[in-house]
């Protein structure tokens, strides 16, 4: 079951890199929802996958009966979809925003912060 | 299924005494950040309250943080389990005398700020949330220095982002907008990429608890792929802290926001960077950081002398200052790369007295824009004959920051540059040294022309400046003045710090009282 995942995993890193090497704001977006996905993808296959064998303790009993699935990465990846969920809320606003302001989402047009015409400072006095 | 029951002794997994009252003192700063931060939100319609309000709860922050740096150099690196579920199932806050080091500056550092912003931050700031933001950060970066679970420790990189977010776009100019626009998606690629390396870590380990991965790192050191790990790590703590290749969203962004937001952020945020490589990099994996060591100089040289390059061909003061953290990442990495006892004491101290001085540059940056009405260096004059006592304070900030003596700049230097030499890392030694000139050299030439050069015509009409507003500023720059002419209290401190992240039994035995060991 492993290998599969793990070839998943890397579709999902591939597409996601590529989106993010995109100059278009808005493609750079798409990566970045991918790319949260592509490591939960990951979180989750290295806790090892077993199917269909919830960690549930049985009634009467202290231990699970058998092996069981390890819960541990789903905590983790819960914790990691609401975080990566918020930021890219975050970051769609912004990004929103900064059409609405700056009147384009290609990132070689956006200038403002540093812009090309900076003058070199004075050389003396 | 009528198997029978298998009694479990859970006494092995659990805390089962209370937890000694000064232990509480390892999770109070985080919890009080978040209490002090919902209570402003609450009161939020209130801004005239926030400024008073934020003040005192950071003073009281600072007092925790002084109170557990005087437990931990009394009694060792002090741990706390959430849950009384002892590790590796319970999440451990674990404190020792880095964490301490680093938290307790990390507050001084955000009482001059919020100092700093009662006089800055307007009501329309405050509403939108200044005050909260700025407690919320205190908690991710104190809970960031303060946790020992590596995955904790990414949550805690992510509550201080989103608050970095918030305080980066305060305001909204045109600016603002786009620094923050780069600000944030590499920000963000490089707290994924640290999640990805926590995957793999667990993947390995089948732990997250660092102490437990400390313990078992030797042992798996040459079965699984453990340097691939590291790099990994390293290269997501250096987009952090902003190193050479993945540094330039620094300059993009750094100078855009309120002045206060960038001193804060050029205090905090990277030197988090460092601490999260030197928790790693030194403590949990040092073999594999050995094997990265020349990578590792190499990119310390670059981000050093970028850094300082950069800083002499820039015309605005705040971007001056910006290229100046860079140049100080490149010191704490180089030191970094060289280990030992006294490279990593080094970088402690780099680090403690890097927070210090960049945010008081800053505070310094935003004085003089108000005194001279510009940022640039083309329109800036006359700061001199204006304010004295300012340009004397900023003289010494630039002393400092260059590292020269007799302040606080000059110890760790020369820390770095002993160990260096030690080491048989003379080319290093020598790019350190050379960074400290070009440093000079980039200070000297602002202080002469933003103070020394007589103010220019058409100058605008000198503005009142009430003495509080210079009050963070004169007091970031005591400090300074006072660790580098009494630096031994904090030298022995910085030394036992490294001591205890080199061999960490100590804080082993923290995690894992005798007999409880997994």
């Amino acid at each position: 079951m492993e290998p599969v995942f793990a070839l998943l995993t890397g579709i999902f890193f591939t597409v996601a890199i590529y989106l993010l090497l995109s100059k278009m704001i808005i493609r750079m977006l798409l990566g970045v929802a991918i790319l949260g996905n592509a490591v939960n993808l990951l979180l989750f296959t290295s806790g090892r996958i077993l199917r269909e064998v919830p960690p549930v303790i049985g009634a009467g009993l202290d231990v699970p009966a058998g092996p069981v699935a390890n819960p541990l990465p789903q905590a983790l990846i819960l914790t990691a979809i609401v975080i990566s969920f918020a930021f890219f809320a975050f970051l769609l606003v912004l990004s929103w925003r900064a059409y609405g302001t700056l009147k384009t989402d290609n990132t070689d047009e956006m200038r403002v912060a540093e812009p090309d015409d900076a003058t070199p400072p004075p050389m003396g006095y | 299924m009528a198997s029978p029951s298998t009694s479990v002794d859970l006494s092995a997994a659990l805390v089962l005494e209370p937890v000694a009252a000064l232990d509480w003192l390892v999770i109070l700063p985080v919890a009080w950040c978040i209490a002090i931060g919902a209570i402003l939100m609450m009161i939020r319609s209130k801004t005239r309250l926030h400024a008073p309000i934020a003040i005192a709860a950071l003073c009281g922050l600072a007092g925790l943080d002084a109170g557990l740096l005087w437990h931990v150099s009394q009694s060792g690196p002090v741990t706390m389990v959430m849950g009384r579920w002892l590790p590796p199932f319970g999440i451990a806050f674990t404190v020792d005398l880095t964490g301490a080091l680093f938290a307790l500056t990390a507050s001084i550092v955000a009482i001059a700020a919020a100092v700093a912003a009662a006089g800055e931050i307007d009501a329309s700031g405050r509403r939108y949330g200044f005050y909260p933001f700025l407690m919320l950060l205190m908690a991710g970066v104190s809970g960031a220095f303060l946790t020992g679970d590596i995955f904790n420790l990414y949550v805690w990189f992510e509550v201080l982002l989103i608050s970095s977010f918030g305080l980066l776009v305060l305001g909204s100019e045109r600016q603002q907008i786009d620094g923050a626009v780069k600000y944030g998606f590499l920000n963000l690629v490089a707290t994924t990429l640290f999640l990805v390396a926590t995957g793999y870590l667990y993947g390995i380990f089948g732990t997250l608890n660092m102490a437990d991965i400390a313990a078992k790192a030797p042992a798996l050191a040459g079965r699984a792929p453990l340097v691939t790990l590291v790099a990994l790590f390293l290269f997501a703590f250096a987009m952090k802290a902003a190193a050479f290749p993945v540094n330039f969203w620094l300059p993009a962004s750094y100078h855009t926001p309120r002045i206060v937001v960038s001193a804060l952020f050029a205090g905090l945020l990277t030197k988090v960077g460092i601490y999260a490589l030197i928790r790693t990099g030194v403590m949990l994996f040092p073999v594999q950081r050995q094997e990265l060591g020349a990578v590792m100089a190499l990119v310390a040289i670059l981000t050093m002398l970028s850094g300082a390059l950069g800083a002499l061909a820039q015309a605005d003061i705040r971007r001056i200052f910006g290229y100046l953290v860079i140049s100080g990442i490149g010191s704490m990495l180089a030191g970094i790369a060289i280990g030992g006892a006294d490279g990593i004491g080094g970088v402690i101290f780099y680090a403690l007295h890097s927070m210090v001085v960049m945010t008081a540059l800053y505070l310094a940056a935003g004085f003089a824009a108000r005194l001279g009405g510009s940022v640039s260096l083309h329109a800036l004059g006359g700061l001199y004959t204006r304010h004295g006592l300012f340009a004397g304070l900023s003289l010494v900030l630039f002393f400092s920051v260059s590292g020269l003596p007799p302040f606080s700049g000059f110890w760790p230097k020369v820390m770095l540059v002993k160990a260096a030499l030690d080491s048989g890392a003379g080319w290093l030694a020598g790019a350190l040294l050379l960074t400290g000139f070009l440093t000079m050299i980039a200070t000297g030439r602002l202080f002469l022309l933003a103070y020394w050069r007589p103010a220019p015509a058409q100058a605008s009409p000198l503005m009142p400046l009430p003495w509080t507003d210079l009050l963070p500023l004169a007091m970031l720059t005591a400090l300074s003045v006072v660790i580098g002419l009494f630096p031994e209290s904090l030298l022995s401190l910085v030394q036992a710090a490294a001591q205890t992240l080199i061999a960490p039994s100590a804080y082993l035995q923290s995690v894992f009282p005798a007999g409880s060991a997994p």
